[in-house]
């Protein structure tokens, strides 16, 4: 194994871990972009860096690296300010005019014919491997340095980036925050230059931060997982391109940070693709089993007199009046839906002949009871509150009467029972007058 | 106890964005303890009112004094309530998190909240009627729940004038009830509370105050004197349409 690799190694984790940490603050603070600029408009201070000093010393070329990024930055801010360019189109200009600066120049020192130049084409694409003790070192200083400014302003940048106008209310020098963070980033940028290349460290900033949003709702969670993900991005990056002949790290490295992404994207809780999905696919459910049973429910109601609780098992009913005629559309997954609702004992099926009838057993009257109410609590609160027009309800609250909260139900109770619009089959006494006892 | 029973002072205060006037010299004195309701047409600059007191915009001239001193030294007598809009809710963080927020301009820069704050924060969330929710994530709640975080966050500040803006837009009924609840809540405590609000039909019975706007100031004084129809026709009216050309025709000068 080459001696060097552990020093290839530690640089990389190092700048994964910072720029991940940082970068949590620039995708919540919308400067995801400004990064890509900065990472590219740091190309042509690199080479003017190397022509003035002559030398591949990388703290020189990083000074170089910052003053060009940092002119990138003010130039998308003059041009926002002062024409009426906005700032998508100001950050596409800053970053293709400065980038084909540093091509140009990268170009020029390779015909030169300047003895080492050949190192300097790694600030393209990223070359981990060329990272020496020395350079290790000062990432290594300054990624702590990050670390630290990050631990120390957590609550200021917070405040910045969820909402900076309240900081300034409360007097909080929101400006110069706002400045602290940016060259927080710069410097994140600059120092991933060497290892990842210009071209891809936005990815640096970006992904790991998008990929901790998926697992945790709290900001100091996602701080810390931002910056782990960077990390063994980093480290992940790294190994591989020690395997290969040369393989460019930056691209290994943002390889392995998508990879985790796309883990995150998938499969992480509450957020994750399947997560969703499955939570689609439950309420879907849900909502059709409650719909047949208001189906049922109210074609038992048709037949029953007056108000009151059923004494006696309910008349049967033909199914096809609930789940349609047998060329209607959703008739065969109506048909599945009231299946399972009849091995679950809420619904009775008998065969007659050549006609199958459904009844609601007790357990289903009561469940069918509950979801009829809140139906109907939901239209009458639409239509008094909300000033719908009747017959537009129904549509509406088909679908929300399932989200509705046992503290918004109980409100619209008494309006309910005012109007005499109740459900009017009982599966017993009356929950109301338990209440009333 | 603050210096002075005069507690929001504003004079001749203009702020133009992008060079085109917004407000123009507006002038008020507002004693304390009263509940204030700013209303004016669209466009009458009245968020832009509340951020020209609170220095979010520079004024193109003007300036404004809190309780008899410059608004600078007293930043921390004044709460505020952004529009719900002007944040981004899906940001990694719950409820009683937000309300504590507001006690950072108590804590300083770098100091980190603790016990003490999260204690304040649940009060003033259930003062709020949101206890319950102090752990859900932001964009979990509903648009009243949110607003009424935001209300917790300003109560969390303890201060003595309060400039809100549109506390009241599109929130539910019971929302409505309890915001209004607490407005006069806070007046009772001889609070100030500036409120940006768009229902004509409630100020007389919510407000003790009202300031009329559209651009300039149109008039300021109690409910009762003020709130008239001649002086809506001021504000609302025709008339006022000249001004809006005007500012129109000067940023097309420039």
């Amino acid at each position: 194994m080459d001696p060097n690799f552990l020093w290839v190694l530690s640089g990389s984790v190092l700048l994964g871990t910072s720029s991940g940490a940082i970068g949590a603050f620039a995708v919540l603070r919308k400067r995801s972009l400004l990064g890509d600029v900065l990472a590219h408009a740091a190309l042509p201070g690199v080479c003017l860096a190397f022509m003035l000093t002559g030398a591949k010393e990388l703290f020189p070329l990083l000074v170089g690296a910052a003053l060009t990024g940092y002119l990138g930055v003010k130039c998308i801010d003059a041009i926002t300010r002062w024409s009426r360019i906005k700032e998508d189109t100001a950050l596409g200009i800053v970053l293709t005019v400065f980038f084909g600066i540093g091509v140009m120049l990268l170009t020029a020192i390779q015909h030169s014919g300047a003895g080492n130049q050949a190192g300097l084409d790694t600030f393209l694409f990223g070359q981990a491997a060329s990272l020496v003790g020395r350079d290790v070192v000062v990432i290594a200083v300054a990624a702590t340095m990050l670390l630290l400014a990050v631990a120390l302003f957590f609550k200021e940048f917070k405040l910045l980036c969820f909402d900076r106008g309240f900081g300034e209310g409360l007097g909080f020098p929101m400006r110069q925050i706002d400045n602290l963070l940016m060259a927080l980033i710069v410097m994140a940028v600059i120092l991933g230059l060497q290892a990842v290349g210009v071209v891809l460290m936005a990815a640096m900033l970006i992904t790991p931060a998008v990929a901790a949003r998926y697992w945790t709702e709290r900001l100091d969670v996602m701080v810390l997982l931002s910056a782990l993900f960077g990390g063994l991005s980093g480290m992940a990056g790294a190994v591989v391109s020690a395997l290969g002949p040369r393989l460019p790290t930056g691209p290994l490295i943002v390889l392995a940070a998508t990879g985790i992404f796309l883990i995150s994207l998938v499969a992480a809780p509450r957020r994750g693709l399947v997560a969703k999905t499955l939570r689609y696919l439950g309420t879907r459910r849900k909502v059709a089993r409650e719909n047949l049973l208001r189906d049922v429910y109210e074609q038992h109601e048709l037949s029953f007199d007056g108000t009151g609780v059923a004494s006696d098992a309910l008349q049967g009913i033909e199914l096809d009046r609930v789940i349609g005629e047998s060329s209607s559309p959703g008739r065969r997954s109506r048909l599945r839906v009231a299946q399972a609702l009849a091995k679950e004992g809420l619904l009775r099926l008998e065969l007659t002949g050549e006609t199958w009838i459904c009844s609601l057993t007790p357990r289903g009257l009561q469940a069918a009871w509950d979801v009829v109410r809140r139906h109907r609590l939901w239209e009458l609160y639409l239509t008094h509150k909300a000033d719908l027009k009747a017959d537009h309800v129904d549509r509406d609250a088909d679908d929300i009467e399932h989200f509705l909260t046992p503290d918004l139900v109980a409100r619209l109770e008494r309006l309910l029972e005012e109007h005499h619009q109740g459900p009017r089959i009982w599966p017993s006494v009356h929950p109301l007058d338990e209440l009333r006892r | 106890m603050h210096g002075s029973e005069i507690a929001i002072e504003v004079h001749d205060l203009s702020v133009a964005y992008h060079k085109r006037p917004v407000i123009w010299g507006i002038d008020f004195e507002l004693p304390s303890g009263h509940l204030v309701a700013v209303v004016g047409p669209n466009g009458a600059g009245k968020s832009t009112l509340l951020k020209g007191i609170l220095g979010l915009v520079p004024p193109t001239s003007g300036w404004v004094k809190i309780h008899g001193q410059p608004y600078h030294k007293q930043r921390r007598l004044v709460g505020y309530v952004p529009q719900r809009e002007s944040v981004d809710w899906d940001f990694p963080t719950n409820a009683l998190d937000v309300v504590m927020m507001g006690r950072y301009g108590h804590l300083g820069l770098l100091r980190r909240p603790g016990k003490k704050e999260r204690a304040i924060a649940w009060e003033c969330l259930e003062r709020v009627g949101m206890a319950d929710f102090a752990h859900r994530q932001i964009s979990q709640l509903s648009g009243g729940q949110q607003q009424r975080v935001f209300l917790a966050r300003a109560l969390a500040q303890d201060a003595q004038v309060y400039l809100m803006d549109e506390p009241l837009a599109g929130v539910d009924a019971a929302t409505e009830a309890a915001i209004l609840q607490l407005l006069s809540d806070l007046r009772r405590e001889g609070k100030t509370v500036v409120v940006v609000h768009h229902d004509l039909q409630t100020v007389a019975d919510y407000f003790d105050w009202v300031l009329l706007l559209n651009m300039r100031l149109v008039a300021i004084g109690p409910t009762q004197e003020v709130f008239t129809a001649e002086n809506l026709q001021k504000t609302y009216g025709g008339r006022l349409t000249l001004l809006a050309d005007a500012a129109h025709a000067l940023s097309l000068s420039r």
